[in-house]
């Protein structure tokens, strides 16, 4: 496979500091590659620092250590002016709560077309309004929405203004932050199927954090899962079905009920003890399977790639 | 099975600005001894309401019990003085709710707001009361309650403050328990955990449960019987076999069908298009038909009655009338009625 790497997360940290002596290692240490074209989805529990790598790879947050590297180029460097400029166009980001994340005050004109006017995408005014009712008419909604205010949208409908206003400066990659989360079960597949269908016109690459793991299952080409700051297995998502191997990922596949009363009367839980893997080792992400990464030690990973054969 | 709550034709409205909102119009249920009937729905169908009617926890006077009766044992709940609820409510009926951050007392601590009921309903003295408490907090799974009994709400996770939450709605072996979104704030291994304990105390208790949520999942998992409600009205209901497995209301297929699979097809989600009614004012005729791929004339013009499926399902949809054409529901529903995880298991997974 040789695929064309768009963005490349090495060692990434972030700490925060709460009070004088402690810190939270929030992410500490995650790396993965995302290729062009593809949806990286990253799961995980609440707390579990996913959302915080999505935000620390767009310099939401300052890294403290670690590098990302997009198109070959570090995002966390010193740059001026001009060049965030042109990394901001490149890298765009839909939020979570679709009511929290539009301005109150401004119309849906004005909030879509923020991007083009700070890039100067557009020349005059006329170039403008054409410019945002092409992106509404793209993600489903219609031109006469464009003089309302968020308020007057529906939650589906303000997260797909979140997707236009994302869209507006033509970006390659787009980090969706559990996107669908505070949407109806009906209107989460309306938005997914969005996405999906952006990507095929579009060829976007996506990072698509969730906690909704058959969501992601269905969107994503490979899946990472995180556990306490760490990336502890990714693997294309088939395979991380049908094969999971870190006991942290058995557990959380364990733990999703579905849609299926006879195979719910059957389905075992099976409980995660962070105690199995010691407290010293030489943890690390190691290629158990080809394409198959799970984080543990050397002895864990001999056992692990025992048990593939 | 003897009734234990019977809903007859439950209406509830409020009172806006904008006029009255018809937010349950005419709800029909009933429920039995020992048994989980789900309530699933989207938001804004009228499922919350539904339960707070119950409890008689709508924001009177400008949300009130328009008709209908709620017969608890042969006891009618509509026609109670808020004086008479309060005696019922904790000791007959308890409730869990969505959020443990906020439907515990945050300057109390835990051992007393379980306790509380106690005192009040059974008479019990401060004593007793504590030593039930414990009794409570050992049966949710809460280690060391000796120690948790004296704590505040902030020292708990979310998933120990919704155990907390499950042992005060318990306190007194309520016979109903109504569950609002008891899981949809936490995550799912904290779900399954909760969940699990739910089932088991009901099977120590035998108290009836009412389980209301979105999640098709959680449905599966815990429910005897499943209602769909949509725009105020139950559009189908049935044992959780028929819902899942020969669902005959195209919402219920819509339900289904936006939930994706794990086998990894490239099929589209049979996503339910355009978004759910105004119930200011609520749409003549099928309220589903502007979203109903599958529509009929009948639709706009006159609601379709409840028609029998089995003995235990019943359907709200023109389509099941003798005279209608006979429509299978889509491909991608159907692959779904064959069971979600059959599809899992095809590729000769673990799981």
């Amino acid at each position: 496979m040789t695929r064309e790497k768009l963005l490349e997360v090495k060692n990434l940290q972030k700490h925060f500091a709460v009070g004088k002596k402690n810190t939270i290692k929030a992410v500490d240490g995650v790396s993965f590659d995302i290729f062009k074209g593809e949806t990286f989805g990253l799961v995980g529990e609440s707390g579990c620092g996913k959302s915080t790598t999505g935000r620390t790879i767009i310099r939401l947050y300052d890294a403290t250590g670690g590098e990302v590297k997009f198109n070959g180029e570090d995002v966390h460097g010193r740059k001026n002016k001009s060049e965030l400029l042109k990394f901001n166009r490149k890298m765009q980001m839909i939020f979570q709560d679709p009511s929290s994340s539009l301005n109150p005050r401004m119309t849906v004109l004005d909030i879509i077309a923020e991007g083009l006017d700070v890039h100067k995408l557009v020349k005059n005014e006329a170039e403008r309004k054409q410019k945002v009712e092409e992106l509404l008419e793209s993600v489903g909604l219609n031109k006469e929405h464009a003089t309302r205010f968020p308020h007057e949208f529906s939650g589906g409908q303000r997260q797909r203004i979140g997707i236009a206003r994302a869209l507006a400066v033509d970006p390659e990659f787009i980090i969706a932050d559990e996107p669908i989360s505070a949407l109806d079960v009906s209107i989460q597949a309306q938005v997914v199927n969005l996405l999906k269908k952006l990507q095929k016109e579009r060829g976007l690459t996506y990072l698509f954090i969730a906690h909704d793991l058959s969501m992601v299952k269905y969107i994503s080409d490979r899946i990472g899962v995180m556990y306490m700051g760490n990336l502890v297995e990714l693997a294309e998502s088939d395979e991380l079905y049908n094969n999971p191997i870190h006991p942290y990922t058995k557990s959380l596949l364990s733990a999703i009920p579905l849609p299926d009363p006879r195979y719910e009367r059957a389905r075992k839980r099976i409980a995660y003890d962070p105690t199995v893997h010691g407290t010293d080792g030489d943890f690390e992400l190691r290629e158990v399977v080809p394409g198959h990464f799970v984080r543990c030690t050397a002895k864990e990973f001999e056992r692990y790639q025992n048990e593939q054969k | 099975m003897s009734k234990l709550l019977e809903v007859k034709d439950l209406k509830v409205s409020f009172n806006t600005y904008n006029g009255e909102v018809h937010a349950v119009r005419g709800v029909t249920f009933d429920l039995n001894k020992g048994e989980t009937l789900a309530i699933v729905g989207e938001s804004g169908s009228g499922k919350s309401v539904t339960s707070n009617a119950i409890m008689r926890l709508l924001p009177e006077p400008h949300g009130f019990i328009k008709e209908g009766q709620i017969l608890l044992e042969g006891v009618d709940l509509a026609k109670k003085t808020s004086k008479e609820m309060q005696k019922i409510r904790g000791k007959d009926i308890s409730m869990v709710f969505q959020d443990p951050m906020s439907s515990l007392n945050p300057t109390m601590k835990i051992g007393y707001q379980i306790m509380e009921g106690l005192m009040k309903h059974q008479n019990m003295s401060k004593t007793e009361a504590r030593k039930t408490a414990l009794e409570l907090l050992t049966l949710v799974g809460i280690p060391r309650p000796d120690v948790r009994i004296n704590q505040y709400p902030h020292q708990f996770s979310g998933g120990m403050r919704q155990r907390v939450v499950v042992a005060i709605a318990l306190a007194c072996n309520p016979k109903i328990l109504i569950a609002d979104e008891p899981t949809t704030a936490l995550d799912v291994t904290i779900q399954a955990q909760i969940l699990e304990l739910m089932k088991s105390i009901q099977q120590k208790t035998d108290s009836a449960i009412i389980f209301i949520t979105h999640d098709l999942g959680v449905v599966a998992n815990v429910a005897d019987r499943v209602a769909v409600m949509y725009a105020g009205k139950i559009v189908e209901i049935g044992t959780v076999d028929d819902i899942f497995y020969n669902p005959k209301h195209p919402y219920t297929w819509g339900l289904i069908g936006s939930m994706p699979t794990l086998d990894s097809s490239d099929e589209e989600l049979f996503a339910i298009p355009g978004s759910p009614p105004n119930m200011l004012t609520p749409p003549v005729g099928d309220a589903f038909a502007p979203r109903n791929h599958f529509a009929l004339e009948i639709d706009t013009v006159m609601e379709p009655p409840m028609f029998k499926v089995s003995d235990t399902h019943y359907a709200a949809t023109w389509l099941l009338h003798p005279d209608a054409p006979k429509i299978e529901p889509p491909a991608a529903v159907k692959h779904r009625m064959q069971g979600f995880a059959q599809t899992g298991t095809k590729g000769g997974g673990k799981r």
